[in-house]
């Protein structure tokens, strides 16, 4: 079931009533969702991410804007007409059922044609617990599992009545890193096994990219970019965009464009064709880095992080906007690292220009 | 090792004070009151007793008082704990679903708790009590719809037991109420949510999360409140006057009062005998309810 927001408006009234300034919390959202595809919404705290699940899922109305599942408008569907799954960030577990009654509980609110024989009942919970693989935790109560096994529930509980969309509000947050890592694993093989249209809501990079189908990066109620998650880190819309992607985060630059060459601070690094002479932001990736003795690059040497695959270089730069920078080169590079200043020459398709005031992209050819 | 043995001195020398006055007003007195509670026609003026034996027990078991105010009791009890607790919760959950106004019914629905006693007997009286000028209002209400009117204070005895069920429910409802709102409030909005997007209706809502989910609070006002109604007695005296036998309207902390006190007073082991009782009557029913309790009260 594909999913499509056309302009989708939600509003908050202000809660300083002197005041008249209310709060969009999602603002014109207008994409659409393939059938079978997990999409990422991802952005940071209060950006509006979960008010957007939530107009999804029919638990808020929408200020303006309509949501459709397929080509059926389901605007004015209250939830459970709207055949949705939903996963919550603390799993929303009935403390006092067993995992076989929390699973079986939406079944049970079927009625009349809908509502499956008690054996159906029992098949279709232990279908449910089998796909999450905690069939033989049945007759546990949640509070004797661990959070990732009631994470795993909850979902056997979204997915049992087989929804058509599958909700999951920030799903990993509250599990710790390594349980974290095998959940999101987790949670992409059950979205393929079972083929539902998922969003997924996170505000962690990282969980994005590793398992969305497509990623719809926002801020402040607005979406940014949308597109598949290599797209978006590759080929960033913005500046916003360019840094909530990647660890470590691209190092931001003051830099000049003049003469179809790109300085940043006294070095010309590239040059580039297509961007007048303006002041610009230059983002550049950790991996945009090479050790070259004599590359256009000149930095002050702070030291190598060893990680083992790869090193860190950390340097610093006088138009650098931050303290250090951070470049990643091979290890077998490392020990060509010298003492008290490094330079660098750059992969030009890593490194990316914005606009000084509107930090939109500036995209330019290498000559 | 030391240093544990300095540790335990300690832990005793901070529990001390709390010892000795428990010691002191609770454990003594109640040691003293079981062992009154065997002593044949103790007297309190020369402290001497005949004998050691059941006397007591069977006087006061087979004092007619006794069993009038027992029987009170159980009404009290069995009347006013299930319907005072289910009208709270009907209340706290319409507070709990309402927005606007919400804290000015919290405020009003409180009131009775704070107010002074001897104001809501005032009160009832102008509610229930016929004076020389009018028969009470509730009798006015009755004739209006064009019954006969009744005298709850001096009438019969089912008047009289409504107008004290009435008292007491609306004495104990606020606590319950407060109680209550706060634990319903306490449930996280999550489980609803959840319970909404599957599809749950509202009854099923309220019957398989709400009332789980706020059973122990519930559990505790049953408790409490059995505990609480077994123990009533300053609400009939508000209501019928300190001669609560004549009234047929005594209950057994009553009796045990006037035994020690009252006109009719001065037998300290007949009221000791009868708080014992009262004793063993309160703990079957606590322990009764602590296994009901086990099955269906969810922590």
């Amino acid at each position: 079931m594909k999913v499509v927001l056309d302009h989708l408006t939600k509003k908050f009234p202000s809660r300083n009533k002197k005041t008249d300034d209310e709060v969009i919390a999602v603002n014109d959202f207008c994409f659409e969702i393939p059938d079978g595809k997990l999409i990422g919404l991802l952005g940071p705290s209060g950006c509006g991410k979960s008010t957007a699940l939530n107009l999804i899922s029919g638990l808020l109305k929408p200020t303006d804007g309509r949501v459709f599942f397929g080509d059926d408008d389901v605007t004015d569907l209250p939830p459970e007409l709207r055949g949705v799954g939903l996963v919550f960030q603390n799993y929303a577990l009935y403390p006092h059922l067993t995992v076989r009654e929390n699973i079986r509980f939406p079944l049970e609110n079927l009625k009349g044609a809908d509502r499956p024989s008690k054996e159906e009942m029992e098949r279709r919970v232990k279908e449910a617990a089998d796909l999450v693989q905690i069939g033989q935790l049945l007759e546990r109560k949640p509070s004797e599992m661990s959070g990732g096994q009631q994470q795993r529930v909850a979902i056997a509980r979204a997915v049992v009545k087989m929804p058509k969309v599958l909700l999951l509000d920030e799903p990993l947050s509250n599990l710790d890193a390594r349980l974290r890592l095998q959940t999101r694993e987790e949670i992409r093989r059950i979205q393929r096994e079972t083929g539902i249209t998922t969003v997924f809501v996170t505000h962690d990079q990282e969980e994005a990219m590793s398992i969305s189908d497509l990623i719809v990066v926002m801020k402040d109620g607005k979406i940014h970019q949308i597109d598949r998650p290599q797209a978006v880190y590759d080929d960033p819309i913005d500046l916003f965009v360019a840094k909530f992607l990647g660890t470590p985060p691209i190092n931001v630059f003051e830099g000049r464009v003049k003469g179809e060459r790109l300085y940043v601070g006294e070095d010309c690094v590239l040059e580039t064709r297509g961007v007048d002479d303006r002041d610009v932001w230059v983002g550049i990736r950790p991996e945009a880095f090479t050790l070259d003795a004599a590359g256009p690059m000149r930095c002050g040497l702070v030291g190598v992080e060893v990680m083992g695959r790869d090193s860190t270089v950390i340097a610093t730069h006088p138009a650098f906007t931050g303290t250090n920078i951070r470049a990643i080169i091979p290890a077998e590079c490392a020990r060509e690292v010298g003492e008290g200043a490094v330079r660098f020459s750059l992969k030009d398709f890593k490194v990316h220009l914005f606009d000084r005031q509107t930090e939109a992209r500036l995209r330019f050819e290498v000559k | 090792m030391e240093s544990r043995e300095n540790n335990n001195l300690k832990a005793w020398l901070y529990l001390l004070p709390a010892m000795l006055f428990l010691g002191v007003f609770m454990v003594y007195p109640l040691i003293d009151v079981f062992i009154y509670s065997f002593e044949e026609g103790y007297n309190s003026a020369s402290q001497t007793f005949f004998g050691v034996g059941l006397y007591n027990y069977s006087y006061v078991l087979h004092d007619p008082y006794f069993l009038q105010a027992l029987r009170n009791t159980f009404i009290l009890v069995i009347i006013t704990v299930p319907v005072s607790t289910g009208l709270a919760l009907l209340i706290s959950v319409g507070l709990n679903s309402i927005k606007p106004l919400r804290n000015l019914f919290q405020t009003v629905y409180f009131l009775p708790y704070v107010t002074n006693t001897l104001a809501v007997g005032l009160v009832f009286m102008i509610l229930f009590k016929p004076t020389a000028y009018s028969d009470g209002l509730v009798n006015l209400l009755i004739r209006a719809f064009g019954g006969k009117s009744v005298d709850f204070i001096e009438g019969p005895y089912w008047a009289k037991m409504f107008v004290l069920c009435f008292y007491t429910v609306w004495v104990v409802m606020p606590f319950k109420i407060l109680i209550l709102t706060s634990a319903l409030a306490g449930v996280n909005q999550d489980y609803y949510n959840a319970a909404k997007v599957d599809g749950t209706s509202s009854f099923r809502i309220f019957r398989k999360i709400t009332l789980p989910m706020i059973s122990p609070m519930i559990f505790y006002l049953v408790i409490t409140g059995f505990i609480g109604a077994f123990k009533a007695y300053s609400d009939a005296v508000a209501l019928f006057g300190t001669n609560l036998n004549a009234a047929e309207m005594n209950t057994i902390v009553g009796y045990v009062y006037d035994m020690l006190y009252g006109d009719s007073g001065g037998y300290p082991s007949f009221a000791s005998a009868a708080a014992i009782i009262l004793f063993a009557v309160v703990l079957t029913i606590t322990c009764i309810n602590l296994s009901i309790s086990k099955k269906h009260v969810h922590y």
